[in-house]
């Protein structure tokens, strides 16, 4: 193979599409900032609720590939090395999220009933020792420390190992990667009950975190299948990218759909054969007025749509049916957490607001751009890895 | 007409030199043929073109087959003939059923897969005419071997055993029924 006289910069063709992509994002990513800051006068409370749906969503993209990478360096194997620099990229953006959680924190009174006073003793006692805003944000701290360290020394000894070798890194990143996938585990179990289960404060699931450990991992991988397909068009991905790395994937992407649906179901039948008056409400909230709907969506197209689709093999290694698929799934994840986030706050049944259109695009044009800069900085493919030629050879003969 | 050999068989002492055979012969246009090997080689899936079979169909037929078993099994019992109230839900509460239903899908796939599998493969076979071959038992050691069979119809006793003795191939040698 070619391995050693390939050149993994990036293309000036590939370069000016990324660049023309950046400038797309850029300018949806602003109309769209331009549109929520209009809301954050007009229709404060929505504006808090949209805002924090799109985040939570983006950050699963991030800090999913954040896990996926860290997962790579586990377990090393060549469908892994592939996915590794769109990974880092999304990764470094991990600061930009913990500067765009600003507005959730300056909207905690809007957004977490739990932050009024109140005359319930049950909720009284969790606001004592869970459930404040100082304890809130001092968590939320923890979360982006923990990210922002592992991103940090991830990114950073990956630049080493392109610089002086594998001796030099590997061990590293591979030892860091252990308490890191655990650390992210528990982080993300603790955010998803922050964020997302403290809307209703009454209301606890002990799955819950599971389900938001299963939705990142499945949105990161559909986002970067999608990106590999895009890259794939152009050099250097053009001379790597094979049939077999998309099989790989897809077969992840396939095992992701199955382990989110084993998780959202588990919880729903646990919950629906318990019948307990402190549980079922979440879902009698979310199974009317127009909510029944948004979840029959999901069941089908977040579980029953992928996955008999992906249960081909052909369709698997075809490029662009594998990034249709992967993009449709990040648009289910979305409605998904649209489900988990709304409906505690409006009462009256589903009512879309224009704000639930400015919120993913401004915060995901505006994450876009960012995504795109970071991934030109660096050569497409990790040039020391100890994979690099196994990867290489992946598919052919 | 029934040929009076099964087919002529190639001795090959590494890996490579037996997919870069089978290669050849498969671009002349030899289809019946099938290679022994001590360990899995994925490259010889690719070159004798073994990705396409049915088992995929047989394993979804079965697993389809288990669902609908284990949704109906539970339908029955619980709806039709053993008819109770548990807790004052409807006798066809579905989301009760799902995991016998899954567990069922996985049992009936399962037991399809290794059925089709054996079935696919013409196991068991008590006889098979390779094993005519002295030398074949090397198969399982650190040998491999190809071999064409004679109701391929481009097979030529002479011309067959010409080719691969071309193949880099230790031994050529004939089958016998």
């Amino acid at each position: 193979m070619t391995g050693q006289i390939l050149d993994f910069n990036l293309s000036t063709q590939l370069r000016a599409s990324l660049r023309q992509g950046r400038l797309g994002a850029g300018i949806l990513g602003l109309v769209g900032v331009a549109a929520l800051t209009v809301g954050a006068f007009v229709a404060r409370d929505q504006f808090f609720r949209s805002y924090l749906w799109a985040y939570v969503f983006l950050v699963g993209v991030s800090v999913g590939s954040l896990a996926w990478l860290m997962c790579q360096h586990l377990t090393g194997g060549a469908w892994g090395v592939v996915i590794r620099r769109p990974a880092e990229a999304a990764a470094r953006t991990i600061p930009l999220l913990a500067l765009l959680f600003v507005p959730i924190a300056l909207g905690i009174p809007s957004l977490y009933t739990w932050s009024q006073p109140t005359t319930d003793t049950v909720l009284e006692i969790k606001q004592i020792y869970y459930l404040n805003a100082p304890f809130f944000l001092v968590r939320t701290g923890a979360f982006f420390a923990g990210w922002l360290f592992l991103s940090w020394f991830l990114n950073r000894w990956s630049a080493k190992e392109d610089r002086s070798g594998p001796v030099a890194a590997h061990s590293k990143m591979s030892r860091i990667s252990g308490p890191g996938l655990i650390f992210w585990g528990f982080s993300v179990t603790f955010m998803a009950i922050d964020w997302v289960m403290s809307l209703n404060p009454h209301w606890y699931s002990t799955m819950f975190g599971l389900l938001f450990i299963a939705g990142q991992g499945l949105s990161a991988m559909s986002f970067l299948i999608a990106v590999l397909v895009f890259l794939s068009n152009f050099r250097p991905m053009s001379e790597v990218l094979t049939a077999r790395h998309f099989h790989d994937l897809g077969k992840l992407l396939l095992a992701n759909v199955m382990i989110w649906a084993y998780f959202s179901f588990s919880q729903f039948l646990i919950i629906w054969a318990g019948n307990l008056p402190q549980e079922i409400p979440w879902y009698i909230e979310r199974l009317k007025g127009g909510w029944q709907y948004v979840a029959l969506i999901i069941v089908l197209g977040h579980f029953a749509l992928p996955f008999a689709l992906l249960l081909s093999r052909d369709l698997k290694r075809n490029f662009k049916l594998l990034a249709t698929i992967a993009l449709f799934i990040l648009s289910m994840r979305l409605v998904d957490v649209y489900w988990q986030v709304m409906p505690d706050a409006s009462k009256g049944g589903l009512a879309v607001s224009w704000l639930d259109l400015a919120a993913p695009l401004g915060l995901a044009g505006i994450w876009l751009a960012s995504f795109l800069m970071q991934l030109e900085k660096r050569p497409l493919m990790p040039l020391n890895d100890m994979h690099l030629a196994e990867t290489l050879e992946h598919g052919r003969e | 007409m029934k040929a009076d050999i099964y087919g002529v068989m190639a001795e090959f002492d590494n890996p490579t030199a037996l997919v870069n055979a089978t290669r050849a012969v498969r671009d002349r246009g030899y289809r019946k043929l099938d290679a022994y090997t001590p360990f899995p080689i994925e490259e010889l899936n690719d070159v004798l073109h073994l990705h396409k079979n049915k088992l995929p169909l047989i394993v979804l037929a079965g697993g389809i087959l288990g669902g609908l078993t284990g949704y109906l099994l539970q339908y029955f019992v619980t709806v039709i003939y053993f008819p109770i109230n548990v807790g004052g839900r409807p006798l066809h509460s579905w989301p009760s059923y799902i995991i016998i239903t899954f567990e069922l899908t996985i049992l009936f796939g399962a037991i399809s897969t290794v059925l089709g599998l054996l079935a696919l493969c013409g196991l068991p076979m008590p006889y098979h005419p390779v094993f005519n071959v002295p030398r074949f038992s090397a198969a399982s050691r650190d040998r491999f071997f190809l071999c064409i069979e004679a109701t391929d119809p481009l097979f030529d006793k002479q011309r067959t055993s010409g080719l691969l003795a071309t193949l880099e191939a230790k031994e050529v040698s004939e089958v016998a029924h």
